[in-house]
């Protein structure tokens, strides 16, 4: 059986030529950045190489990028800087959203130990913050302003430029995880009034346990791994040249391919969603529009999503759920809370995210797959048999 | 996928004893939708001996599976041998379930013997209430 790849929120294909970049790093070019001779110095001018990509890909000079293990390494560090230099001058205030990653929420958690006040904006029902939320919010003490460029499980698109705008305006300092956006949305950071950008290679067929974080000149950083002198200082540790390199050859790729992939993802995307809207009572979370090109996401009333997924796999689709039990913990999604959906809606979620690979017969085979799988597990659900017997009333109409 | 043994992906593939018992002599649900496991279980008894059993079960593989096993566990056997069933069993029966998936099987266990009180209840029938999970108070049932 054809494996047929849906889960490409939570990882992509390394791409061939990212691993082509990166293999000579491993093999011939295997110096050490930080050496003076010249088999270091190869690898230095590739990590300068690979720097400057990167910054031109996000529209900014290469001493802005900061490499990191990976998308949550660079949330951290963005959240921590800014914090510990709004607590220098007495600010500790910082706004954010209910809905971002745990690599954000539990770091604000953190910082809320530590006598932060957090504002955690809530979310609209379709997904989406506003720049007048966030402006409404901001405050003297306000050192922060961190809100996600796009939402990992409902795909929903936030306004960052005008997100931005107000930050700038206001003098606060304007962090994005753009883990999800980096690699498939045009993103120019000076354009767009972004102070902090996160992100991840594995997110855009690049190698995982890689990312980086912009920042704006003049901001300063804190250093979380300490010892040696690399990346200015910021971020000890001998540089993994090679998955740096794929990094940049991976983001070359996928601005390259952008402008062709956006349009035949948005098709495969739409047929998706039109097929599976066809299920009654059913209901896509997030908003229809303004949502990543390869991202659907589902609820589908009297079924559980873990039993959802494993049937799935049998039928060779791989893709993602927010219910609790895929989540180890009792409680579903914070996301799916956040736009509203409650408790037993929010267990029958299904995240089915794509990538250039899939296929329109893909898109017809998994319609048919989940129809069938969602009927069969309804007819021993003894929730369905309530709502269908009017028992109960249905929560999606 | 790996997180489960054979047993419990093949109980989950092929649950048996899924369905309703039109005037089932006991019926008992358990759990709710808020924790993401709901199971519900009818008995047909006939001289103390469950004669026939199915379930149905709004949840995730470890529930299903675990529903399947426990109903196959206590058909044709005496009600006491039924409410002797523990959790424990239903998931050694299973090669196994993973630790935050065992509180699944917690709830096929808690479904059964809920099903024998409520037709302890409809009969008549008196019965000691300390054998029976206290469904008032306990975080699966407290709808
Ligand atoms: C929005 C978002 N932020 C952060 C992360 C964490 O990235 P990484 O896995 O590279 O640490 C992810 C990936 O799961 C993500 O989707
Ligand atoms: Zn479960």
């Amino acid at each position: 059986m054809k494996e047929i790849y849906l889960d490409n929120a939570a990882t992509t294909r390394t791409s061939a030529a990212a691993i082509k970049a990166a293999l000579p790093y491993m093999d011939s070019l295997y110096g050490n950045p930080s050496s003076l001779h010249s088999a270091g110095q190869r690898a230095a001018e590739a990590l300068a190489e690979a720097r400057g990509r990167i910054a031109g890909r996000l529209g900014c000079e290469a001493r802005e990028i900061f490499f990191t293990s990976g998308g949550s390494e660079a949330d951290n560090q963005a959240i921590l800087s800014a914090a510990a230099m709004g607590a220098r001058k007495g600010k500790r205030h910082i706004v954010s959203t209910a809905f971002e990653h745990h690599a954000v929420l539990h770091t604000l958690e953190k910082l809320r130990k530590d006598g932060f006040d957090i504002t955690l904006l809530p979310v609209s029902e379709r997904g989406l913050v506003t720049a007048k939320q966030v402006e409404d919010a901001i405050r003297s003490d306000t050192c922060l302003v961190s809100v996600m460029y796009a939402n990992n499980e409902i795909g929903t698109v936030q306004p960052i430029a005008e997100i931005g705008g107000v930050c700038r305006d206001k003098g606060v300092i304007f962090h994005t995880d753009g883990v999800q956006a980096v690699g498939h949305l045009p993103i120019d950071v000076k354009k767009e009034n972004i102070d902090m950008l996160s992100l991840s290679a594995h997110k855009f067929h690049g190698p995982k346990g890689v990312g980086a974080l912009y920042v704006r000149k003049g901001i300063p950083l804190a250093t979380l791994i300490e010892g040696g002198a690399q990346e200015r200082g910021k971020r000890a540790g001998t540089e993994n040249v090679p998955a740096i390199v794929g990094m940049a050859a991976a983001l070359d790729e996928a601005c390259e391919n952008m402008r062709r992939a956006t349009p035949k993802l948005i098709k495969l995307r739409d047929r998706l969603i039109d097929g599976l809207s066809a299920i009654p009572h059913s209901v896509l979370n997030g908003d229809r529009d303004k949502r990543l090109p390869a991202n659907v996401s589902f609820c589908f009333e009297g079924i559980e999503g873990e039993s959802l997924l494993l049937l799935l796999d049998d039928k060779g689709i791989c893709a993602s759920s927010g219910s609790a039990c895929t989540s180890g913990s009792l409680d579903p999604s914070h996301v799916l809370l956040a736009i509203g959906r409650v408790h037993d809606i929010a267990h029958g979620s299904l995240r089915l995210t794509l990538s250039d690979e899939n296929t329109e017969e893909e898109m017809e085979y998994t319609i048919e797959a989940v129809k069938e799988v969602v009927a069969y597990l309804r007819g021993m659900s003894p929730v369905w048999r309530d709502t269908t017997s009017g028992k109960k009333e249905f929560i999606i109409k | 996928m790996a997180l489960y043994s054979e047993k419990v992906m093949e109980h989950f593939r092929n649950p048996r004893n899924v369905g309703v018992i039109e005037n089932a002599d006991g019926v008992g649900e358990v759990g709710n939708a808020k924790c993401g496991d709901i199971m519900k279980i009818y008995l047909k008894i006939e001289k103390d001996i469950i004669a026939d059993v199915k379930f149905e079960t709004f949840g995730c593989g470890s529930a299903i599976a675990s529903s399947s096993m426990a109903t196959e566990l206590i058909k044709g056997k005496p009600l006491s041998e039924a409410l002797a069933l523990t959790n424990k069993a239903v998931a050694e029966a299973l090669d196994g379930l993973p630790a935050h998936k065992l509180h699944c099987s917690v709830l096929a266990e808690e479904a059964i013997k809920r099903a024998i009180q409520d037709y302890y209840e409809k009969n008549g029938i008196v019965y000691d209430k300390k054998q029976f999970p206290d469904c008032e108070n306990c975080e699966h049932c407290s709808k």
